[in-house]
């Protein structure tokens, strides 16, 4: 059997189990809940992992460009990207697909035939760790603007804020970040 | 040759399987940055007269703790236990059930086990064990007893700082133990020892020394409210008067301070203060009680009662009759729940009557203030107001409820009401994470710091998560609230979790829909934008 | 380590109550001394409680509001999970006390093919606990036929209903099923939810395993060893009018001693533990409280007075910003 049919045919087997080790990162009181809980509005963090994981298998499957699978992993990154974990264990959740797709498929398939699939898995975490840092930036990035926005009068009187147009004048484009428009 | 190759998740070399050891009070806490909020100054708390103010870091070793600091907590326990029989009772009859466990943002975000709540309040109920009951002096850990250490108070410290108040878990739980009870009365006692943090004692500080707690001068003040009235000016043709220190007006508004200078509170102020001026309600500001909001819950009962007092204590200078609280959560757990026992009786107010519909509004009668929710509400059911709702065409809402106005009051259908009227797009969010059981924006009870952004952003994921589910289904691209806190903490909640969705009061609506008399052709809504189809206008 | 202590220490007790009305022959300290010490445990410590919790202020109105408050007369609202008056608070007690209203909040959403979101109910807690509590108090209710001559007729009627199944069953008491399957939920719940498993101490496990046992010798003596129902009657009947029937100590066997020393086991434990919850739940301020807190002024008798800055205060440190704002800041 060619790797991407093993793939395809025990696509379940292999979420299942590779949901379950992701899931196995958290503390073992939290897991379990995490596991059960199939409620995505009180089990945020479990539910959005098992789908964000079984959109990122697809992708890898699919050969992904690094565009279209950036935002598949930002599903699961940006979720470990605040859970206290050190950036190596952030992004350790690809790794554990390898592990499973190794241990489900290795026998019959040989370790040889897994490596295409591999090196796809190696890139994205790759590319993990530029979603990881992208989101741990992005963070820094809403604490600074968090403080602009707690003085925005002050800012705006001063002139830091682009205040109302005069007229004739367009509405500008800076100062939409600060007023969120919304749109 | 492949046995000799590493298995990936040796390579990658994580414990994947962290247990952490089988006790939870063997579990220390351990200070990541990004998940706790910095110490206060030792100069604000020494203007409170706090206990022991001195410099520290929670990430230090030392948290120069007073000598005798477990006798100062101990004490201050015993005090409180006979002080409040909520207190007494939730450290007695929890039966640890875990129907609370599932139930708290934090746990939700964090999937850390020590924010289910029951495990919260145990942390402190394992001390009341060991130095209160016999059982737990006699059998120690066996009665779930443990010794007051430093390493626990550190723990304390740093999961009664990571409970927002919300009050969810006390919804569920079969006996109302209610963590916020919790919270407030551990942060009590931390207090004694000196431990705070700047975010809730440097805003409080300030409120007590100025009057709001942005540290907002008189003149200040008033310039920021003189700036409003010129941006609305700007808006609708229309200057409106904003009186601050008006003896004799009939009604004390009384806002947070973040609604005259942050954003987006900003754009709320501007719709209370068209919707006065149409509705010609003669009000005025307080120029000494420049502050609804009380940080002072999040610290110590009695500091909360000191910066409440001005309400009353200017309300009774300027001889208004009644008062009318603006859009803020835990501004209205105090006006509700705690002002009038604390500060009250009003008994020189009157009962609210609205000037324009002639609605008594009896149900105060005893704090003789209502919600501008329910004064709005109460214009739009007489048909008191001319709006034009298309000018909101372009915000698809969604109501966030505010745990405070939601579980600590009750206040559901008013604001709801309000924004039927006044645009044409609204949807709720899921059914259980809205009304009272919403679910915090991960920033309440003195949590909105910057430094512990990585703990907000987790604590907020439920919240987060329900909202993008509305604005990828129903295309929502505004969150609505009630809240100072909530404005302030969810747009960079958002922000990280749906980029694309706003944060806006409900006046702001208001603001926008209303039709003021001899008001100019509006073609901007009250953040200056151009309205729906009027895009090219300019600004004529 | 809590289960297993708290496993053996039930353990003990039926070995103690066995060998001691067994081979030593103590029926009288298992049959009298014993069940009188409990009960006076169980009153003073009671009573006790209550008291210290009664006395204890409730210096803060802060009832949990779950649901629209009564405001606007347009506006309906929900007495029951927002009660604005006495009455309705007592009917949100009773919801709570009666139908454990807070445990059966629990509703969850789902996603079933595509965006079509669905609601469940998560009441398997809710369901667990209100059997096994309801399935206790009409087994107690039960007991009384052992206390009282003649039987009350609520007793009778209660015992013919719940044995409506001997058509099926011979004698058995729906009450005795109920509870069994209730607390195989409890109890498996504890070991087997791994955060509950987490929260759970020995006083956790203590009392439902002691409870367990209660149950369990109790089915023992009515099911399999057929005790003498008309001594056990004999003694309750002589233990209520302080006259302890010395023939009907004897005339009852180990295997009651066991039961009924499990039984003074946990009431003398009863006010001591977290089984206080029953009187705790109608003190609890978060529930038996009106939302009233704007019609009518709660009073907290320990309300400090205020101290430190004035309005005085203000005004002297910010004079200059006043004057530039113009404030005249009249005062009587």
């Amino acid at each position: 059997m060619s790797l991407p049919r093993a793939l395809t045919e025990r696509r379940e087997e292999i979420l299942d189990a590779w949901i379950d080790r992701i899931l196995g990162t958290y503390p073992p009181e939290a897991a379990r809940f995490l596991r059960r809980e199939k409620d995505p509005f009180r089990n945020p963090v479990g539910a959005g992992i098992a789908r964000e994981s079984r959109a990122l298998y697809d992708a890898l499957l699919a050969g992904a460009s690094p565009e279209d699978l950036t935002p598949v992993l930002d599903g699961i990154v940006r979720i470990r990207a605040v859970q206290s974990f050190t950036p190596s264990e952030a992004v350790s959740f690809l790794v554990l697909l390898k592990d499973v797709v190794r241990e489900i498929l290795e026998e019959e398939l040989g370790v040889r035939a897994l490596r295409p699939f591999e090196a796809r898995v190696d890139r994205a975490v790759l590319l993990a760790f530029d979603v990881y840092m992208a989101c741990r930036e992005q963070m820094y990035e809403i604490r600074a603007r968090q403080a602009r926005r707690e003085t925005y009068t002050l800012l705006e009187r001063v002139g830091m804020i682009p205040g109302f147009p005069e007229p004739g004048e367009e509405c500008s484009e800076s100062g939409d970040e600060e007023r969120g428009t919304g749109r | 040759m492949a046995e000799t190759v590493p298995s990936p998740a040796e390579l990658a070399a994580v414990d994947y399987e962290k247990t952490p050891p089988k006790n939870w009070m063997d579990t220390p806490v351990e200070f990541r940055p990004g998940t706790w909020c910095y110490a206060a100054p030792v100069k604000h708390a020494e203007f409170l007269g706090l206990p022991h103010p001195h410099k520290w870091s929670p990430n230090e070793e030392d948290w120069g703790l007073p000598e005798n600091w477990r006798e100062i907590i101990l004490e201050g326990m015993k005090e409180r236990l006979e002080k409040y029989r909520s207190f007494r009772l939730f450290m007695e009859i929890c039966v640890r059930c875990g129907a609370c466990a599932d139930k708290c943002h934090f746990f939700l975000g964090s999937a850390d086990p020590k924010n289910m709540p029951v495990l919260r309040a145990e942390l402190l109920r394992s001390v009341y064990k060991r130095y209160f009951t016999k059982a737990g002096r006699m059998l120690g850990r066996l009665a779930g007893a443990r010794d007051l250490t430093v390493e626990v108070l550190k723990e304390w410290f740093y999961y009664f700082y990571q409970c927002t108040e919300c009050r969810r878990c006390s919804l569920f739980c079969p006996y109302g133990i209610d963590t916020a009870e919790v919270t407030m009365i551990a942060r009590e006692l931390l207090c004694l020892v000196g431990i705070t943090t700047g975010w809730v004692v440097e805003p409080v500080s300030n409120c007590l020394r100025m009057g709001n707690h942005l540290g907002v001068r008189p003149n200040t003040f008033k310039d920021n409210i003189d700036f409003a009235v010129e941006d609305l000016e700007e808006i609708t043709g229309i200057r409106v008067e904003a009186p601050i220190d008006k003896r004799g007006a009939e009604v004390l508004l009384v806002v947070p301070s973040a609604d005259y200078f942050a954003n987006p509170h900003y754009f709320t102020l501007l719709g209370y203060l068209a919707l006065l001026h149409e509705m010609d309600i003669d009000y005025t500001f307080s120029p000494y009680a420049t502050e609804g909001g009380n940080f002072g819950l999040f610290l110590d009962k009695y500091v909360a009662k000191k910066l409440n007092a001005k309400i009353y204590e200017d309300a009774k200078r300027l001889k208004v009759k009644w008062i009318l609280g603006a859009e803020c959560g835990h501004m209205w757990r105090v006006l509700h729940q705690y002002m009038d026992t604390m500060n009250g009786p009003a008994d020189f107010l009157e009962t609210p009557v609205s000037p324009v519909t002639g609605t008594r509004f009896d149900y105060a009668k005893g704090t003789k203030t209502i919600h501008i929710c329910e004064f709005t509400a109460d214009l739009l059911r007489h048909g008191k107001l001319n709006l034009d709702k298309s000018r909101n065409d372009d915000y698809v809402v969604t109501f966030h409820d505010s745990c405070n106005p939601a579980r600590g009051m009750g206040l559901f259908e008013e604001p709801r009401y309000v924004l039927r009227h006044v645009l044409n797009h609204f949807v709720e969010m899921p059914e259980n994470t809205i009304r009272e059981q919403t679910f915090c924006c991960g920033g309440g009870a003195g949590l909105g710091s910057d430094e512990n952004m990585e703990a907000r952003l987790r604590g907020g994921l439920p919240r987060a998560n329900a909202v993008k589910y509305v604005h990828e289904k129903y295309g929502v691209n505004t969150l609505s609230c009630i809240c100072a806190i909530d404005k302030a903490v969810l747009p960079p909640l958002l922000e990280y979790w749906v980029p694309g969705v706003a944060v806006a009061g409900i006046h702001e609506f208001v603001g926008n829909a209303l039709i003021m008399k001899g008001e100019k052709e509006r073609t901007r809504n009250l953040r200056g934008e151009p309205l729906p189809g009027k895009e090219d206008a300019g600004d004529v | 380590m809590n289960a297993l202590v708290s496993f053996l220490l039930v353990v003990g007790l039926v070995l103690i109550a066995a060998a001691g009305t067994g081979a030593a022959g103590l029926q009288t300290l298992f049959g009298v001394v014993v069940p009188y010490v409990a009960i006076l445990v169980f009153l003073l410590g009671f009573v006790r409680r209550i008291v210290i919790w009664a006395r204890a202020p409730v210096p803060f109105r802060i009832p949990t509001t779950a649901g629209q408050q009564k405001a606007l007369d347009f506006l309906p609202y929900q007495p029951l999970e927002n009660p604005p008056g006495a009455g309705t608070t007592f009917l949100r007690m009773v919801l709570e006390v009666l139908c454990f209203r807070s445990l059966f909040r629990n509703t969850r959403a789902e996603m079933r093919e595509g965006p079509r979101l669905v609601y469940a109910s998560r009441k398997w807690l809710w369901l667990g606990g209100l059997v096994f509590h309801w399935a206790f108090l009409l087994i107690v209710l039960r007991h009384l036929r052992f206390f009282t001559e003649p039987v009350p007729g609520f007793a009778e009627a209660l015992e013919r209903v719940d044995g409506f199944f001997e058509v099926l069953l011979p004698e058995l008491y729906v009450t005795d099923l109920a509870i069994l399957v209730a607390l195989t939920y409890l109890v498996l719940r504890r070991f087997l939810s791994p955060p509950v498993r987490y929260i759970s101490q020995a006083a956790d496990y203590f009392p439902l395993f002691l409870i367990v046992g209660v149950v369990l010798s109790g089915a023992y003596l009515r099911y399999l060893s057929r005790t003498d129902i008309v001594a056990v009657k004999a003694l309750g009947m002589g233990l209520l009018s302080f006259h302890p029937d010395p023939a009907a100590l004897r005339g009852v066997g180990a295997q009651f001693y066991v039961h009924l020393f499990l039984v003074c086991t946990l009431i003398a434990y009863f006010p001591f533990s977290k089984l206080m919850h029953l009187g705790g739940v109608f003190l609890s301020p978060t529930r038996n409280l009106a939302n009233t807190n704007r019609l009518t002024r709660h009073v907290n008798p320990w309300n400090p007075p205020l101290k430190g800055r004035t309005f005085e205060d203000w005004m002297e440190d910010f004079k200059e910003e006043i004057a530039q704002a113009g404030y005249k800041l009249e005062r009587d």
